[in-house]
């Protein structure tokens, strides 16, 4: 790890000032992605800026939606009364993530802005267009059984590792950000970036830009489910994740949304299966079609192949337990 | 097995039995549950191990590993290294003091040496595999020297590396033996005895690589104290060995060397043998005229220590209408170097187990330019009882006859191979108390669902060789009433000085409160490595040996006083009790503390040595168990867990219940790990260990295990010193085999490759 300078932020006009002033400055949250990703000298920032004493709060806004500061431990926000109560899908997938340890410090912008876990970003002997633009991709043809299925290039096949974000994509979420410019607002579904030729750009955070806060609120109303699939009981990350919530009336698809985990570069929202269904009868045969539609723009490597099939049966499996759910409503 | 042996083993058919150990019962302490000795220590933090000892003025070292497999340095340059901050030297094989050749681990148990492969230590520019140590930075503090790392700038001459194991199959070569025994062993014609059998079963299995992950990552501390006087901490399984070695490699005598190594955090084989780390470090604390620690960070230990070879095992198995083995048929090939030839011994399990009429069992290697493979817990039996264990079951399923039932109609009544009998073998009644504590009753194959979880059980037997080296030790008396026992032994955390203490005090019949034990360091007598399961029974008997040279000690001392009533007396006609020495016949002697006061001294002590391990020729010694686990399968997403655990163990008199358990248990744990998950992902293009971090190689956590019930048959073994064998390895043998056979009742299909990802059941 290369030597660095730190300071805490007391207060959000600080960091901004530090962020645009300074050269090679990065904010840091709980940490624990920048500082791994700094012991492996792929971040290698001069100087950082502790932004996780800031503001930590989480209220309603007058349109009921949830304001959730940057800041906010992910434990904190699972636990928070209002998210259980309203939101379960996003206490869920939040706590399918990581450990508990790293939860308790990991902060909401800190879990957002969170890079990619692929073998090779990680290992500075390999190729990596994501870590060194033009060195080329090592996965494509090499080890790529985490890897992305949906929305890949011939430049990167990574996937977003977050659990929390696959909720969120479900939600009719969105960022509010902040320079020393001024302030905008972005829809979640908008954020992430597809890799593209142009992978080490990951989210639409501009220069100078922090995030301060988060807004949720529902899209679609229904039962709700946090699905993932991995390679132990836990502590790893999503092989497939799925997080949905439907709403059944009188037999018919009243509302769905359903986003993976997993599977791409950016929480991958299922369009194509949710118009298919919404508003026609919620029958087996019905959400075997749906996903075989979303699913034909899956393209799988040589380790990944079997995320295509493990895809369909999660959603499958998660569709049928929620359906039965609302079905005894 | 070498001439000379198998000779050996013929005489000694023909000598009389050895009395067995007077210990061989349940004694005061002997077979009682008691606390580890050490565990206050390890729960408070005052257990220190390798890194968490202090010196003054001590400096960092870190490592730059190398990026190719195999090839030439071009440039090496390390000018930014050397003046970014803190930095007090960067070695690399431009500079580096002169370093001997490679002394080699002795597998056979002896400590001439200890490196794990026979390649100079920094002295040239070549590269023989890809994370080789190419230089260390020495600096005032940990992240001075990792930051300086980062600086150095190398180039290479690659050249064509052969990495590939699958690829490199075609090509493979029986070694010249394996761990000392004949690499291939024929009985009979069983390809034609195969042919014309009954029933047959011809599968190929194969395992992955897996690495080393110890909690305590390895780390040394060298420090010279005057060019000649040579002071190491090093987590080490094999003190002697590692004391020879930095012997021999720096040039100096061995009695000027000291080796410590008090708490180990762990082995499983990983710290048996010397990787280049712990010689780096002596190097660099020679050069920079300080001490110096070299911890390896996670990612250190994965490219340079060695974990399990990969393999590829095919078993076909022919029986008759009754179930008897026609032929067993057992071939497979494993990784190894050119500079390390280790052949994991994946076909012991097929010498010991089974009665067959025909036997073809073979091993190959295949060299390749990656690091050296090394001993994992159960190096052979892990992955050689998961092909012959599924095989087996593979063949009771064909015959449509209980898996248990097929074992017990094979069971041999002495060694198949070697005609010798079993010094004691009750493999039959493990099995037996195991099914029935378990509930084994295994239903059709997919017939059990509870919702949307298939579920099934599964049964396999675990075994493990039972070994002995030959070993010192000293015993003492102190007239406070107090005595202790001295060997340099090793507590890697399974309890040593435990169960040495309740033998001791047994033997010397004192209250456990008035025994101690000094072990971990060189300075007290030789000690075999910790390996093979072998310490208990290898201290048991140097032990032993100590304390019947004490008592001849002790008779002499006293005799030397005209009211001793020893007189005439020799070791032969006395036994300990009561906390002295008493006439066999006449029950006249005294106390130890009145031995002392007779013979007017403070201290009495006594180095015994035990012999050769001659009961191993005599007999076919072994441990057994059964392995029982009850297994779900989601039927969609083909997730698996496991939903309950029983083994029951044959493994001699079982010396602490409680640290015995825990030992099976941590067992059992790593055969879970080793048949769901873990794997060493190495990518094939550059010989590269691709997720050398723990977050990337998936061990098993809590939820990934269910409670594992232990049972233990508890029968000593009337030729090992205090009935034990071994228990540290066998807990994973045989438990992938027995997920691997559980899964295919739960589902109906057979997964014969590791780790069981679920991709596999989908
Ligand atoms: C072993 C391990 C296992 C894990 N398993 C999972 C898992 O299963 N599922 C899962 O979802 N996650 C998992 N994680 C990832 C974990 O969720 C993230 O590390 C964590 O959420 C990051 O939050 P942080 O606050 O620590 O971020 P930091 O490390 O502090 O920062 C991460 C990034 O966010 C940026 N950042 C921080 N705050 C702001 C802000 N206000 N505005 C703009 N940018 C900001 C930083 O500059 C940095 O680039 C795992 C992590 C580890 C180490
Ligand atoms: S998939 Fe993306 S992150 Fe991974 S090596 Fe390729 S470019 Fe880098």
């Amino acid at each position: 790890m290369k030597n660095f300078k730190y300071s805490v932020a007391d207060s959000l006009d600080s960091a901004k000032t530090a962020l645009m002033e300074r050269s090679n400055c990065r904010i840091i949250g709980g940490g624990t992605n920048l500082i791994d990703l700094m012991r492996e000298n792929i971040e290698q920032p001069d100087e950082i800026v502790d932004v996780s004493r800031l503001s930590k709060q989480i209220q309603q806004l007058d349109d009921g939606a949830l304001r959730i500061d940057a800041a906010v431990k992910n434990t904190e926000l699972a636990n928070h009364p209002k998210v259980r109560e309203n939101f379960p899908v996003l206490s869920h997938a939040i706590v399918y993530g990581a450990s508990g340890q790293i939860r308790n410090v990991a902060t909401v912008a800190g879990n957002i802005m969170q890079r990619t876990r692929c073998m090779y970003f990680y290992d500075d002997a390999a190729a990596c267009n994501k870590r060194v633009p033009g060195s080329g991709c090592d996965a494509i043809n090499g080890i790529n059984r985490g890897h992305a299925i949906f929305g890949t290039s011939t430049s990167c096949i990574a996937t977003h590792p977050s659990d929390m974000c696959i909720a969120l994509r479900i939600l009719d979420t969105k960022i509010n950000l902040e320079s020393s410019k001024g302030k905008r607002t972005v829809d979640f579904a908008d954020f992430h970036r597809l890799p593209g030729d142009t992978p080490h750009l990951e989210t639409d955070l501009m220069p100078g830009e922090i995030i301060t806060s988060i807004d949720i609120a529902h899209s679609a109303r229904g039962s709700s489910t946090y699905r993932k699939i991995r390679d132990r009981s836990s502590y790893a990350f999503a092989l497939v994740s799925v997080a949905c919530i439907l709403s059944i009336k009188d037999e018919i698809v009243e509302d769905i949304a359903i986003a993976l985990g997993g599977v791409a570069h950016k929480p991958w929202r299922a369009d194509i299966l949710e118009s298919y269904l919404r508003g026609t009868p919620a029958t087996e045969g019905r959400f075997k079609e749906a996903i075989d539609r979303e699913m034909e723009a899956a393209v799988g490597f040589k380790h990944n192949e079997f995320k295509i099939e493990l895809t369909k049966r999660t959603i499958f499996s998660v569709l049928s337990e929620l359906k039965t759910e609302e079905n005894s409503k | 097995m070498t001439l000379l042996k198998k000779v050996m083993e013929r005489v000694l058919q023909f000598t009389p039995e050895k009395e067995p150990d007077p210990l061989i019962g349940e004694g005061k302490y002997i077979g009682k549950a008691m606390k580890r000795v050490d565990g206050v220590l390890k729960v408070t933090g005052q257990a220190q191990f390798t890194a968490e000892y202090k010196f003054d003025n001590i400096a960092y070292a870190a490592l730059a590993y190398s990026t190719i497999a195999k090839g030439k340095i071009t440039t090496l340059d390390t000018a930014d290294a050397e003046s970014s901050g803190g930095v007090i030297t960067v070695i690399t094989y431009k500079n580096a003091p002169k370093i001997g050749k490679p002394a080699l681990m002795d597998p056979s148990g002896g400590s001439s040496g200890a490196m794990a492969a026979d390649i100079p230590v920094l002295q040239d520019e070549r590269i023989y595999w890809n994370g080789q140590p190419i230089a260390v930075v020495v600096a005032e503090t940990q992240d001075q020297a990792d930051e300086a790392v980062s600086l150095i700038k190398v180039e290479y001459e690659e050249e064509k590396a052969v990495v590939s194991f699958e690829s490199e199959l075609p090509n493979a070569k029986t070694p010249k033996d394996v761990l000392g025994e004949d690499p291939e062993v024929k009985v009979g014609n069983a390809e034609e005895a195969y042919e014309k059998s009954a029933h047959k079963v011809d599968h190929v299995y194969r395992t992955p690589r897996y690495n080393h992950n110890a909690i305590e990552p390895h780390a040394t501390i060298a420090h010279w104290e005057s060019d000649e006087k040579l002071v190491v901490f090093d987590a080490s399984q094999m003190l002697y060995a590692f004391k020879n070695t930095f012997a021999k490699m720096f040039l100096i005598k061995p009695e000027n060397v000291e080796v410590l190594s008090p708490f180990v955090g762990g082995g499983f084989g990983g710290k048996g043998s010397m990787w280049q780390h712990s010689i780096l470090c002596v190097a660099a604390a020679r050069a920079a005229k300080r001490p110096v620690k070299l911890n390896l960070s996670r990612e250190g230990v994965y490219r340079i220590v060695g974990g399990r070879t990969p393999s590829v095992q095919h078993v076909a198995l022919g029986a008759n209408q009754d179930g008897q083995l026609e032929a067993l048929i057992h071939h497979g090939t494993t990784q190894t170097t050119e500079y390390n030839n280790f052949a994991e011994q994946f076909s012991f399990p097929a010498r010991y187990l089974y009665n067959s009429k025909t036997f073809d069992i073979g091993q190959k290697v295949v060299h390749t330019d990656t690091l050296a493979n090394t001993f994992m817990r159960a190096p052979g039996e892990s992955i050689g009882t998961f092909a012959l264990e599924s095989a087996m079951d593979e063949l009771a399923h064909e015959m449509n006859i209980d898996p248990i039932k097929l074992r017990e109609i094979n069971e041999p009544k002495s060694d198949p191979l070697r005609h010798i009998p079993f010094s004691c073998r009750n493999i039959v009644q493990a099995y037996k108390v195991g099914a029935e504590s378990f509930g084994w009753d295994p239903k059709k194959p997919g017939s059990q669902s509870d919702g949307k979880w298939r579920v099934g059980q599964g049964v396999a037997t675990a075994y493990y060789p039972y070994y002995r080296f030959p070993g010192k030790a000293k015993a003492k008396i102190f007239s406070n009433g107090t005595a202790s026992i001295q060997a340099a032994a090793h507590e890697m955390g399974m309890g040593t000085a435990t169960v040495q203490l309740q033998h001791f005090a047994d033997r010397m019949t004192l209250p456990i409160e008035q025994v101690s034990m000094q072990y971990g360091n060189t300075s007290l007598p030789e000690s075999p490595m910790a390996g093979g399961s072998n310490q208990t029974a290898s201290l048991g008997a140097s032990i032993e040996a100590a304390v019947t040279a004490l008592v001849e000690v002790c008779i002499k001392a006293a005799n030397k006083s005209a009211s001793s009533p020893f007189k005439g007396l020799h070791a032969k006609d006395v036994d300990i009790k009561s906390g002295g020495i008493y006439g066999k016949e006449t029950d006249v002697g005294c106390s130890f503390v009145e031995i002392l006061k007779l013979a007017g001294v403070d201290e009495l002590e006594a180095e015994g040595a035990s012999g050769q391990p001659f009961e191993m020729l005599k007999h076919s010694m072994h441990s057994y168990g059964a392995q029982f686990c009850e297994v779900r399968v989601h039927s969609e997403t083909g997730e698996l867990r496991i939903a309950r655990w029983l083994a029951c163990f044959d493994a001699g008199r079982i010396i602490n219940p409680k640290t015995a358990e825990s030992q099976f248990r941590g067992g059992i744990i790593m055969g879970i790990g080793m048949a769901l998950m873990e794997e060493t992902i190495y990518d094939d293009r550059y010989g590269r260990v691709a997720n050398p971090s723990l977050a990337e190689y998936h061990m098993p956590v809590h939820l990934d295990i269910p409670h594992i019930e232990i049972k233990y048959l508890n029968i000593p073994d009337e030729h090992a010193p205090l009935g034990a064998r071994g228990i540290g390895e066998i807990g994973i043998t045989g438990a992938a085999a027995a997920i691997a056979n559980a899964v295919f009742n739960a589902t109906g299909r057979r997964i014969r490759e590791l780790p069981i990802t679920l991709d596999k059941l989908l």
